[in-house]
């Protein structure tokens, strides 16, 4: 497929018919594989938005835990091309595992994910420093298109660029272009659709005297030019598909010849931008526009002011919480009615354990990840918004030395806040954080943030044990402690962070330094390409594990050990109708009695030697299995467990816990078991929803395990301390 | 690079760290360059510099790597 039509309409530099061949021969019967790359914030996602629209898919690149999205982009009615968009760099010498994607992508010609070409995204307004990574690419001998992005910008600027003259500097296609208007989409598609040669310029050799151990590198491994043999020189430890006899190859040639890989860096830098200095001299002139300051600095004085500044910022972040705490409240609750509703129809018209299977274990698993979708997409609806318009720059500005402190980033703060509302769209907003290990750390720490899901929990157990008592007047004394656990929960994520800021080593060094972008309106059709997207990546990522933990609780929950649970229910029966219970108190006492002869039940006994320390039995067990549904299941598993019947408020809940007597007839509701009970609420990781998010922004199970036993030790610690000590 | 006052211009003369002259390197920090301290953030780091004679963009970095900068 790879276009047998291309003949006609050769556009651009660089076309030919030999490449054409070449192409098909690559790919028999394949799309045309096109890699887009560019600088951060020169338009690349927008390029990519605009040549694949919804079309887009993202998956894993191979051994990193970085996502490859790519698309499909229909460029003539006949041709098809799959573009792959790679993440922002600089430079083609990789800074970090993120950037550390492209190159492998590049060295590696034998491999089936070789693009036929390259597109780079190129900021007009600010050709000189784009256009080293464009240059890097051509030397590298792939087939280029440069998409010379943000025209209007430069114009502003009163940069005025001669395409031809460039174009005959560069030796490959260009096309100048607006991607966030779709200004020239149809030249580059054009122009896509055609099979390009390499180009033909070259703008830097390396010293005459890395040439004898380049050519050996180049020979040994038979790569088609000299600046790829010298990034073998540079980066073989990190290439994968080397061998490690190629590695060792490589290794004693570099020591032969004394290869001083950051000179020779360096050097090379310094260079091409003379080279791009001699370029621009020749192709772009700028008449400086006496402008008045530029409206990005009078707005950045207001936007990062001290007092303002900060002001601002949290009233954004209120809003945004307001947004994922309250508004998303509406659309979750019509989605929980409609799973009930659906549930109760099948109910109501079929039977059988499979129809439970169905109802109470599938659907109820669908349900439990279809609720989150308004939270994510009002989230990233907010940060997308933020990143586009380019304040989240200011953001991590503003915040940046608080939050180092911690071994955190100054992006950390929108997941942390955000995780008082849900953990779960908070831990995909640490998609943001471009280094790694600050990431990672966010990710690992936002879940100790109180969520919504605590709140029924702590308005439970607080109701009652904390007297409804006035303090100095104005404050209450449940509202403190609410205030506390959430307090407790901030600084145990603090804390945590900076220890693992500590414990964490990387070989990959954290550089802050970025472009500080100008103020820009936001593209609507990228803000919802990012929420369509987060939600896709959600629903069929994290919604798997989702359902099947859902799936096995309610296996726990339903069934027992053979017979048991039919043993329970008959004498559950027969005592009911000898203390002539009405039908209701029957079903309530039934439920209750099947709960504790389950497997649930059985697992809560077995857990209560090693749970008696913290103060709890075996009915506070079992909620504990099921609150890793989520934590709010908790009131309703208590209601069952003590038999309050189908339509239980918080209040009969509360009622009954308080009326629980211990085996000395004392309220077995203290003081130091409430707390306790509390304290691990605070702390504990139950939310399968969490930890499926978190395997899948980390890829893999590592983290998400560490993740729920440093929370639950936490946890569990906590309580035992507390317990013992108020007992 | 770490002393200039805010509005200040001056040249890069030379990058201290060789590792984060890569970086500065590649994000056009070039010896030759003219930069000027554009602002500082409210707790004093990060730092925004405007790079080139041109205005031609601007960078945000912590003062710990503005320190490898040194100008002329």
């Amino acid at each position: 497929m790879a276009g047998g039509q291309l003949l006609s309409g050769r556009a651009g530099a660089g076309v030919s018919a030999a490449g054409l061949e070449n192409a098909a021969l690559r790919h028999p019967g394949a799309l045309t594989r096109i890699a887009l790359v560019g600088n951060p914030n020169s338009g690349k996602s927008s390029l990519f938005n605009q040549l694949t629209g919804l079309n887009q898919k993202v998956g894993n690149f191979p051994g990193v835990t970085v996502d490859r999205k790519t698309g499909i982009s229909q460029l003539t009615s006949q041709h098809r091309a799959e573009i792959i968009d790679l993440p922002g760099t600089y430079s083609l010498y990789p800074k970090s595992l993120d950037e550390k994607v492209i190159t492998d992508l590049f060295y590696d010609k034998t491999s089936n994910q070789y693009p036929d070409f390259v597109v780079v995204t190129v900021d007009a307004s600010n050709l000189r420093r784009n256009l080293l990574l464009f240059t890097q690419l051509a030397d590298m001998g792939l087939p280029t298109v440069l998409a010379l992005n943000m025209m209007d910008v430069a114009e502003q600027h009163g940069v005025k660029i001669d395409i031809a003259a460039l174009q005959q500097e560069l030796g490959v296609p260009i096309i100048p272009m607006n991607a966030r208007k779709g200004v020239g989409i149809a030249a580059l598609k054009i122009v896509m659709a055609q099979t390009l040669d390499a180009p033909t310029v070259q703008f830097y050799s390396p010293e005459e005297s890395l040439l004898p151990m380049i050519r050996q590198i180049r020979y040994y491994f038979n790569l088609h030019n000299d600046y790829l043999a010298l990034h073998y020189a540079h980066q073989y430890r990190h290439i994968n598909f080397l061998t490690p006899d190629e590695r060792a190859y490589v290794q004693e040639l570099t020591e032969q010849y004394q290869f001083k890989p950051l000179e020779q860096q360096a050097q090379e830098t310094i260079s091409r931008y003379q080279r791009i200095n001699e370029v621009l001299l020749n192709c772009v002139s700028v008449t400086r526009t006496e402008q008045n300051e530029p409206y990005s600095n009078r707005l950045d004085r207001v936007l990062t002011h001290k007092v303002w500044g900060y002001l601002i910022f949290f009233s954004v972040l209120f809003l945004m919480f307001q947004a994922v705490f309250a508004w998303a409240s509406y659309p979750m609750d019509l989605i929980d009615q409609g799973v009930a509703w659906i549930n109760g129809l099948i109910q109501t018209n079929f039977d059988g354990p499979l129809i439970n299977l169905l109802t109470e274990g599938v659907l109820a698993g669908l349900g439990g990840v279809l609720i989150f979708i308004p939270q994510i997409a009002l989230l990233f609806a907010f940060i997308a918004v933020l990143e586009e318009t380019g304040y989240m720059a200011r953001v991590t500005f503003m915040m940046d030395r608080i939050m180092r402190r911690f071994g955190l980033n100054g992006k950390s703060i929108v997941p942390l806040i955000s995780g008082v509302a849900c953990a779960v769209p908070a831990i995909m907003s640490a998609r943001t954080i471009e280094n790694r290990k600050d990431r990672l750390i966010t990710i690992f720490v936002t879940p100790l943030m109180s969520c919504s899901a605590r709140i029924p929990v702590y308005t439970v157990l607080i109701g009652l044990v904390v007297p409804d008592a006035p303090v100095l007047g104005v404050f209450n004394l449940r509202g403190i402690a609410l205030m506390g656990l959430y307090l407790l929960g901030f600084f145990a994520a603090i804390l945590s962070a900076w220890a693992m800021k500590l414990l964490l080593k990387t070989q990959e060094r954290s550089y802050f330094i970025m472009e500080f972008p100008v103020y820009r309106w936001p593209r609507w059709k990228n803000v919802g390409i990012t929420i369509v997207e987060k939600v896709k990546a959600f629903v069929f990522q994290a919604g798997k594990v989702i359902l099947a933990i859902s799936i096995l609780l309610w296996v726990l929950a339903t069934y027992g050990p053979p017979g048991r649970i039919e043993q329970a229910e008959t004498a559950a029966r027969t005592e009911a109708t000898a203390q002539r219970l009405s039908p209701e108190e029957t079903e309530a006492r039934v439920a209750s009695e099947r709960l504790e002869n389950s497997y649930a039940g059985v697992f809560g006994h077995v857990l209560e030697p090693a749970i008696r320390p913290l103060g709890f039995d075996w009915k506070i067990g079992i909620s504990l299995i099921t609150s890793f549904a989520a934590r709010e299941v908790f009131v309703g598993t208590m209601s069952t467990i003590y038999s309050v019947g189908q339509e239980a408020d918080q209040q009969t809940v509360q009622q009954k816990l308080a009326a629980e007597k211990d085996a000395d007839g004392q309220p077995f509701f203290t003081p130091a078991r409430a707390f306790s009970l509390l304290v691990f609420y605070v702390f504990a990781m139950q939310c399968m929803s969490t930890l499926a998010a978190t395997y899948r922004e980390t890829k893999g199970w590592k983290w998400p395990i560490l993740q729920a036993l440093y929370m639950t030790g936490l946890a569990y610690v906590s309580s035992l301390v507390v317990y013992q000590l108020m007992q | 690079m770490k002393d200039l006052q805010l509005g200040e211009s001056g040249t890069i003369c030379c990058l201290k760290d060789p590792e984060m002259a890569l970086k500065l390197l590649e994000m056009g920090c070039i010896p030759g360059t003219q930069v000027r301290l554009n602002s500082r953030a409210p707790l004093g780091c990060p730092i925004t510099v405007v790079v080139g004679d041109m205005a031609d963009y601007t960078l945000s970095l912590r003062v710990s790597e503005a320190a490898t900068i040194f100008l002329k």
